[in-house]
C-alpha cells in the first residue's frame, strides 16, 4: 500500500534558476517506523546529534533536508532549505525536503515558541556545516589539496584555483557521513551569502493558490470512513444513555460509545454530520466553570494559590523624594480561542500491533508518546506524520482530533477521519489562559522609576508536561497524561527599562476555567499590554513624552534604535499624553510600546494611530509602524508575514475576542459569539526590519504580537485620556470608560 | 437514489443523493475538489467560497438540488498550471497565503468582484471580501494582490 510520495513543485521566476524546491509531503499511504527508509535506502537515523538525522546526500546529487520542526504557514519549509543549502555550498533547487515524520525526522522539540529557525534552522546549519568540512576533507584526500583551498560551492567541492571540482553524491559514494553534529565546524561568514537573507517564495503558495495543497482536511486512505465526535453539553457531564433510533435510517452510520467517549461513523461524511445532528444523546448536569462575571475575584482567591518571586533586582529608595508619584493599576486578558478558520481534522490508521497517524500537529514527536500510551502500543509502533491545517497558533484542536480519529480507528478496525465541527473547534479547542496583572510603581518628576512591582494570576504549568491532556482518551477513560500546559506565560512581566527596584511574583493558579494550552506568543501579549501600559501610565504621571520617557532609562542599543525608528516613521511629535484632542466627537491619537521578546531574543517598538468614536465606543486603529530586529534575517518577506499575521491578529484578538462561558460550557461557539477582525477592520501596516547578519537569527513569529495591545491602549489614552485596562476593548466596555471619566 | 447533474468547472458531473439537502460543498470534496474548504458550515467565514453562474456563494449553505443546473466553478476551474486566473497569479506573486485554508475561498470572492468590476477601489475589494475571514492576518496582501490582479498598484 505505498504510493508514490505526492510533490509539490513550484517554480517562479525569482526562483534560483535551474529548478525549484522541492516539498515532499509524506502522503506515503502506511510505512512503518521498521521500515521506514531514508531517500539512499539506508535506515534513517533520528538522533538529532548526528548529521545523517538532518541531511542525506542523494545518488543525484539532490540534498534530503529532514527537519522536525513543522511548516504551519510560517515558511520554514523555504527557511530551513535557504540555511541548509547555504551552509552546505549547494543550490536551493537541489534541496528536497521532509518535517514533522517521526519515522523520518529528528526529534527537534515542538514547534512552538518562535524557536522554528532559532533553535531548529540552527542544529540544522550546524549539521551542514559539519558535512561541508567532511565533504572538503574527502575532497582534499581525492584532489590531493589543502581543505583550505578548496571551496564547497553547487553541489562539488573545488579548487579556490579552479579547476574541476567533485560532486556531493560522488564523494560520499553510497555512505552516509557518520559524524555527530560539530559545535565547531566553522560557519560561512554571512558576508558570503547568497541564498540566506533572499525573499525566496515558499514552495507551497503556489500550490494552495491553484488548489493543489494538500491538507491533512484533504487526506485520504483506501476503505477510510468520516466520523463526528458528540461532546456533551456541559463540560465534565457524562453519558447516561444514547438513543440511537434518529440515525438508523441514515446510509452506513455506526455509533461508538466507549465510556464518555460518543461518535457516529459513516462512510459518507455528510451522512456522518447529520448523524451527529440527529443522534439523541443523554448527558449528566455538570457546572463546574467560574462565573464569568466574577473571574477576576475568582482568580484572585483561587485556592492552593503557590507563590513564586521570578524578579527582585535593587532596592526601592527610601524615603521616596518629595515629587515622587505612586501608581497602582490591574490589568486583565481574557481567555481566547485559537479560532482556528478550519476546524480541527486528522486521519489514523491503528491495527492490532501498530498506529499511524497524520496530523496537523505543531508536535508529532512530542505526541508520540501520549498516543502510544492511550493506544497501549509501544512508542515504536506509533508512527505521526506531520500534515497541514488550518493554521493553528500553539496548541488547537488538531492533537484532540488526532486521538479522536486514533480512538475511533482502533474501534472500527479501518482508517477514520475526524473533522470537527464549527462549534466543537470554538467550544473545546484548548484556550489561551485568562492573565490578570497588578503593577504598583513609583516616579519622579525626572521619569526615573523608583520602583515598579508587578503581580500576576495565571495558570500553572505542570512540571515536565510536554503536550496537554486530551479530550478523547479523557472521555473514553483511557490512560491520558494529566497537569496544564498553558507554555511560558510568565515572562515579560518586568520592564526593559532601568529602575531602581523591579520585582515579580507570580502567582501560579493551581487550576485554569477551560483547559488551557499555549496560543501565540504565550502569555507575552498580555505581560507586555500590562507592562508598557504602565509604562506610559508613570510617563503620564510624571508629565513626559512616552518616548522620551522610555529612552531616559533604556540602555540597551538595538532598543533604542528600533524605538527611534518608529518615532520617525510616525513624525512623533515629542509631547505628553494625552493629547489636545481629548474633547473632539471622533478622538485620535497616538501611542507606542516597546518588547525585548523574553528579554534575550527579538527587539519590537510599535506605533499606532487610532481613532475613538465617542458616540459609539468604536475604536478604529488606522496606522501601525512597527520596527522590528530578529538578529539575522533569513527570508525578509517571511519575516513580513509573519509581523504582518501577527500585528493583524493581535489587534483582533485585543479589540474584539473573549471567550464567553456560562456555569457549565463555553458559549462563543461560531463566529458571530466569537467575532475575529474583517477587512473593514485593516490598518495601515508599515513595517520597517532591522537585519543584523552577524547576529544569530531568533523568532519573528511572536514578539510583534506583544507590543500590540499597549501601543493601543497607549494611542486611546492619548486620543481620549481614558485608560483602557481590560481586554478586548469593546465598543461597550470603551463608552463605559468615556462615561465614567466624563461623570 | 436520486441523482443530480451538476456543470462543475466546465463538465456535466452526476451525483447521487438520498438526501436533496446535501450542501454542495460535501458534495464537491465527495468528487476529489478539496481546495473548496469547511470552515464553519454556518456561511459565516467564507472558506468554502465557490461560483455559482458567476456569483460568490457559500457552498455549505447552497443544496444539491438547488446547485443543479448551475454552472459551479472551484478553484480547481478557475485557472491551471499553466494558464492561472489573474487572481492566482497575484496571489501567488505577492506570496499572500500562510496556512491557506481561507485562501481559495479569498480567490473566488476576488475573482467574482473582478469579473463584475475591472479596476475596484480598495473599498470594494475590502466590502467585497467582508465574508471571507483569515485568522492568519494575510488580509494586507490579499488587497494588494487583489489591486494587483486588475492592473492597479495596492
Amino acid at each position: 500500500m505505498s504510493a508514490p510520495a505526492e510533490k509539490i513543485r513550484f517554480s517562479r521566476r525569482t526562483v534560483v534558476k535551474g529548478g525549484a524546491l522541492i516539498v515532499g509531503f509524506a502522503l506515503t499511504g502506511r510505512q512503518t517506523s521498521a521500515s521506514a527508509q531514508g531517500t539512499a535506502g539506508a535506515p534513517r537515523r533520528l538522533d538529532a546529534k548526528e548529521v545523517d538525522a538532518f541531511l542525506a546526500v542523494n545518488g543525484d546529487g539532490s540534498v534530503t533536508v529532514y527537519c522536525g520542526k513543522v511548516d504551519l504557514g510560517q515558511g520554514l519549509r523555504i527557511a530551513i532549505p535557504q540555511i541548509a543549502a547555504e551552509e552546505l555550498g549547494i543550490g536551493i533547487e537541489k534541496i528536497k525536503y521532509i518535517e514533522g515524520d517521526t519515522a523520518l525526522t529528528p526529534n527537534q522539540g515542538r514547534t512552538s515558541g518562535s524557536t522554528g529557525i532559532q533553535r531548529g534552522g540552527m542544529q540544522i546549519r550546524q549539521a551542514a556545516a559539519t558535512a561541508r568540512k567532511a565533504l572538503v576533507d574527502l575532497a582534499a584526500q581525492r584532489l590531493k589539496l589543502k581543505p583550505e583551498d578548496l571551496i564547497a560551492a553547487d553541489g562539488e567541492v573545488r579548487p579556490k584555483a579552479g579547476g574541476a571540482g567533485i560532486g556531493f553524491a560522488s564523494l560520499l559514494g553510497d555512505r552516509q557521513f557518520d559524524l555527530k553534529l560539530d559545535p565547531d565546524a566553522p560557519l560561512k561568514d554571512p558576508a558570503s551569502y547568497t541564498i540566506v537573507g533572499k525573499s525566496l517564495p515558499r514552495p507551497d503558495v503556489a500550490a494552495k493558490c491553484m488548489g493543489t495543497a494538500a491538507y491533512v482536511h484533504d487526506f485520504a486512505l483506501p476503505g477510510m470512513q468520516h466520523a463526528r465526535v458528540i461532546r456533551p453539553p456541559a463540560i465534565g457531564a457524562t453519558l447516561v444513555s444514547v438513543d440511537e433510533d434518529p440515525v438508523k435510517n441514515l446510509p452506513g452510520v455506526k455509533v461508538v460509545r466507549i465510556n464518555n467517549f460518543l461518535a457516529v461513523v459513516a462512510d459518507d461524511e455528510w451522512a456522518a454530520v447529520r448523524a451527529a445532528r440527529e443522534l439523541r444523546a443523554q448527558w449528566s448536569e455538570a457546572s463546574l466553570l467560574p462565573a464569568q462575571d466574577k473571574l477576576v475575584e475568582t482568580l484572585r482567591t483561587a485556592p492552593g494559590i503557590t507563590d513564586q518571586t521570578l524578579v527582585d533586582k535593587g532596592t526601592p529608595v527610601s524615603p521616596q523624594p518629595q515629587n515622587a508619584r505612586t501608581l497602582a493599576a490591574s490589568y486583565f486578558w481574557p481567555m481566547q480561542s485559537h479560532a482556528s478558520l478550519g476546524p480541527s481534522c486528522a486521519v489514523a490508521d491503528v491495527r492490532a500491533d501498530e498506529a499511524t497517524v497524520w496530523t496537523a500537529s505543531q508536535g508529532t514527536h512530542d505526541n508520540r508518546a501520549t498516543f502510544a500510551r492511550f493506544l497501549g502500543l509501544p512508542e515504536n509502533k506509533v508512527r505521526l506524520i506531520y500534515l497541514e491545517g488550518s493554521g493553528c497558533y500553539g496548541m488547537n484542536g488538531h492533537e484532540d482530533a488526532a486521538a479522536d480519529a486514533a480512538i475511533l480507528s482502533r474501534a472500527v478496525g479501518r482508517p477514520v477521519r475526524v473533522q470537527w465541527s464549527r462549534a466543537d473547534e470554538h467550544g473545546w479547542d484548548p484556550k489561551g489562559p485568562p492573565q490578570l496583572l497588578d503593577i504598583a510603581g513609583a516616579v519622579d518628576a525626572d521619569g526615573r522609576i523608583l520602583d515598579w512591582r508587578t503581580e500576576m494570576w495565571i495558570p500553572q504549568t505542570t512540571k515536565g508536561l510536554l503536550n496537554i491532556p486530551l479530550l478523547g482518551p479523557q472521555a473514553a477513560g483511557l490512560d491520558n497524561i494529566v497537569g496544564l500546559n498553558p507554555g511560558l506565560i510568565s515572562q515579560n512581566g518586568d520592564p526593559p527599562y532601568a529602575a531602581d527596584h523591579i520585582q515579580v511574583v507570580v502567582h501560579w493558579l493551581k487550576e485554569a476555567p477551560l483547559r488551557p494550552a499555549p496560543l501565540r506568543s504565550p502569555g507575552k501579549p498580555a505581560n507586555c499590554f500590562a507592562v508598557e501600559s504602565f509604562t506610559d501610565e508613570l510617563a503620564a504621571a510624571a508629565g513626559i513624552d512616552p518616548i522620551e520617557f522610555r529612552l531616559r532609562s533604556l540602555t540597551n542599543p538595538r532598543g533604542i534604535e528600533l524605538i527611534r525608528r518608529v518615532a520617525a516613521m510616525m513624525k512623533w511629535q515629542t509631547r505628553p499624553s494625552p493629547g489636545a484632542e481629548a474633547k473632539a466627537a471622533v478622538a485620535r491619537g497616538r501611542g507606542m510600546s516597546y518588547v525585548h521578546y523574553k528579554h534575550n531574543e527579538t527587539f519590537v517598538a510599535m506605533g499606532m494611530e487610532v481613532a475613538v468614536e465617542r458616540a459609539s465606543g468604536g475604536i478604529k486603529v488606522e496606522r501601525v509602524c512597527c520596527a522590528h530586529d530578529c538578529g539575522q534575517i533569513i527570508n525578509p518577506d517571511g519575516v513580513r508575514a509573519q509581523i504582518e499575521g501577527g500585528i493583524l491578529q493581535t489587534i483582533s484578538r485585543v479589540l474584539l475576542e473573549e471567550v464567553k462561558f456560562d456555569r457549565s460550557r463555553v458559549l462563543s461557539v461560531d463566529w458571530s459569539s466569537y467575532p475575529i477582525l474583517r477587512f473593514s477592520d485593516l490598518p495601515r501596516l508599515e513595517i520597517d526590519l532591522v537585519d543584523r547578519p552577524n547576529e544569530p537569527p531568533v523568532g519573528a513569529g511572536e514578539a510583534a504580537c506583544t507590543t500590540v495591545g499597549a501601543a493601543l491602549a497607549n494611542a486611546v489614552y492619548d486620543a481620549t485620556g481614558v485608560r483602557l485596562r481590560t481586554v478586548p476593548f469593546t465598543p461597550d466596555r470603551v463608552k463605559a470608560a468615556l462615561n465614567s471619566k466624563a461623570s | 437514489m436520486p441523482s443530480y447533474d451538476l456543470r462543475v468547472n466546465g463538465s456535466v458531473r452526476r451525483v447521487d443523493s438520498s438526501d436533496a439537502d446535501k450542501p454542495l460543498l460535501y458534495v464537491l470534496r465527495g468528487l476529489g475538489l478539496t481546495a473548496t474548504k469547511f470552515g464553519c458550515g454556518l456561511g459565516q467565514c467564507g472558506a468554502c467560497t465557490v461560483l455559482a453562474d458567476g456569483t460568490a456563494v457559500q457552498s455549505c449553505q447552497m443544496t444539491i438540488a438547488a446547485a443543479q443546473g448551475k454552472a459551479i466553478t472551484t478553484l480547481e476551474g478557475l485557472g491551471s498550471a499553466s494558464k492561472p486566473h489573474p487572481i492566482q497569479a497575484a496571489f501567488i506573486e505577492h506570496q499572500v497565503p500562510q496556512c491557506g485554508y481561507c485562501t481559495s475561498g479569498m480567490i473566488m470572492s476576488a475573482a467574482a468582484l473582478l469579473a463584475k468590476k475591472q479596476r475596484p477601489g480598495e473599498d470594494d475589494i475590502r466590502s467585497a471580501l467582508e465574508v471571507n475571514l483569515c485568522r492568519c492576518g494575510s488580509h494586507v496582501r490579499v488587497v494588494r494582490a487583489v489591486m494587483a490582479a486588475s492592473g492597479q498598484r495596492g
